[in-house]
């Protein structure tokens, strides 16, 4: 079993201005690159589930030349609204560590 | 005209986060050709647009402004300024400008400022709504009417072409309003018909200074080279590097896609683009496409909505931190029973939130059973009213509550930790982007205004 964690080297994410967040998968290495970037794990039903995000907007970019899968999906709520808790989405990577790609 | 190449020295990511001196001196004695930054973004929220304000300290703004201007005036050559005063709305244009003329005084600079104005005004935005130019992205719909009504202020996002026209009029100093990041540090390039593919993603590159550096904290700017077949980028700390990696990987900062990038009348597209090191320190860069489409201004706006304002307790209670989900539900239903109790009808429409920092404040879930009880927690209250002042008198009914709330019955009343006397904090009213769309526009300077301070000698202002 091998989780996100396992797989990446580091993972981050950020606010991609006031609607967007993206993610950045940067995998340990090429193999890992090849045998989990495309993994139907980190398919769009993923962040509907964890981030409430609609499928049918997620995107998904794979970046061969550096070993990485970007991921950007719609924030369910503007940045900065009465309940925001993570203004910039810099922690929202956190819920992805241990999903598991195998 | 220059024949080119045309070197651009981008000082800091942002004006007012460090611009260097020596940096800057370094990168004159490349032979920069301008001196281009930009000054803000939407990143840090929706208040600045809203209210007017910098992010950013007065004096970190003019320092870095000062050493800018000084050394633009020394060498004779332009300092370009986007997204003044961290928002780019008006307010925020004369916010810098501001600044600008009380340097230039205290100096005995006399430049030609061309002032870039890109704040909508309601009556335009509708009309243009109403002829179908405005059209929305994702994830948000068509624009109403109200919506725009609902903003403080909106502004377009500015490419490059008013630039190069304030430029073309003989400017030596632009501080621009809303712009994108990238059409700031490409206007000059371009004026000087280098390669547009190159332009465009020499300056996304370049746009947060030494973030495409190998150490981003050595340093805080970088100099592009643009030509006509590609560009090069590199750090204006000496003892920093660019490599191929940290440049690419630029592109995946802060962007939904990596690839393409939307801009006002075209797209930059970077798939087959390839990045090179010329030396140890120096990438180059060739491939990069420009694909021209009809023209394009981001619109952004900002509302004001309803006010908050919080607390703040410590618990270090074992009892407490072992039944932390129990305990927050517990507490949430008494302080709204007894705000409702307390200011009955007037409370009205209200928002209560508690906030278990140490436990799940920041994701909002339920930790799975069994997690492990934290050694402390901070407990942020949230109360969001109408006005502020009904917000306070929520915070003032509920603060017995909230300071001594117990976990166990029938037991003396437990005190937690507040940290500040008073306790209530006014936090003012919350801030919210309200727009994600673009207009489109015939020419690029419909929705832009340009004005004029002439400080050289004999001129009129």
């Amino acid at each position: 079993m091998t989780t996100v964690r396992d797989a990446c080297r580091h993972v981050r994410s950020k606010n991609a201005g006031p609607y967007w967040v993206t993610v950045d998968l940067f995998f340990r290495d090429a193999d890992h690159f090849a045998r989990y970037a495309g993994s139907p794990a980190l398919g769009p039903t993923l962040f509907a589930r964890l981030f409430g995000a609609d499928p049918a907007l997620v995107q998904h970019h794979r970046v061969a030349d550096l070993d990485i899968l970007k991921v950007s999906y719609p924030r369910t709520s503007p940045q900065g609204g009465e309940v925001e808790r993570d203004m910039h989405c810099g922690q929202q990577f956190v819920r992805l560590l241990d999903i598991e790609l195998d | 005209m220059t024949e080119g190449p045309i070197r651009i020295l981008v000082p800091s990511g942002s004006l007012g986060s460090g611009v260097r001196e020596t940096e800057v001196r370094r990168g004159i004695e490349l032979g920069a050709h301008a001196i281009a930054t930009d000054a803000g973004s939407t990143d840090s929220g929706a208040a600045y647009l809203a209210l007017g304000i910098s992010k950013n300290d007065r004096g970190a703004v003019k320092r870095d402004l000062a050493i800018l201007l000084q050394a633009g005036a020394a060498a004779g050559i332009p300092v370009i300024i986007g997204t003044a005063g961290q928002a780019g709305g008006d307010l925020n244009v004369d916010w810098t400008r501001d600044i600008a003329l009380e340097i230039a005084r205290e100096r005995g600079l006399s430049p030609r400022i061309a002032l870039l104005y890109s704040e909508q005004d309601k009556a335009t935005l509708k009309a243009l709504n109403a002829a179908g130019r405005i059209r929305p992205l994702p994830p948000l719909g068509p624009l109403e009417d109200a919506t725009i009504d609902g903003c403080d202020h909106i502004v377009a996002a500015m490419g490059p072409e008013p630039y190069v026209a304030a430029l073309q009029a003989g400017a030596s100093v632009i501080i621009g309003g809303r712009t994108t990041d990238t059409a700031v540090l490409a206007c000059f390039a371009l004026m000087h018909g280098m390669d547009a593919g190159a332009a465009w993603h020499a300056a996304k590159i370049a746009e947060c200074g030494s973030q495409c550096t190998v150490r981003p904290a050595d340093g805080a700017g970088v100099l592009v080279t643009i030509g006509t077949d590609g560009f090069e980028v590199e750090p204006l700390n000496p003892a920093n590097r660019c490599d191929p990696h940290s440049v690419s990987a630029h592109m995946l900062y802060e962007n939904a896609n990596p690839f393409r990038l939307t801009e006002p009348g075209g797209v930059l597209d970077v798939t087959h683009a390839r990045y090179v090191a010329l030396d140890d320190r120096r990438v180059r860069v060739t491939g990069s496409v420009w694909e021209p489409q009809p023209y394009t201004m981001k619109l952004e706006g900002a509302s004001r909505g309803r006010y908050q304002t919080v607390m703040l307790i410590g618990i270090q209670d074992p009892e407490v931190l072992s039944r932390l989900d129990e305990f927050h539900d517990r507490m949430l239903g008494a302080l709204y029973e007894r705000a409702r109790r307390s200011l009955g009808p007037e409370a009205g429409d209200f928002h209560l939130s508690l906030r278990l920092y140490g436990w799940n404040a920041v994701s909002g879930d339920r930790p799975p059973p069994g997690t492990p009880p934290p050694r402390e927690v901070g407990v942020l209250f949230v109360a969001t009213a109408e006005t502020q002042a009904l917000a306070t008198r929520i915070a003032k009914a509920c603060n017995a509550w909230f300071f001594h709330f117990p976990i166990v019955a029938d037991q003396e009343l437990p005190s937690y930790g507040f940290a500040f006397t008073p306790a209530d904090i006014e936090r003012g009213p919350v801030f919210e982007f309200r727009l994600n769309h673009v207009v489109a526009v015939d020419d690029a300077m419909q929705l832009v205004r340009t004005a004029w301070i002439d400080l050289r000698e004999g001129a009129a202002a």
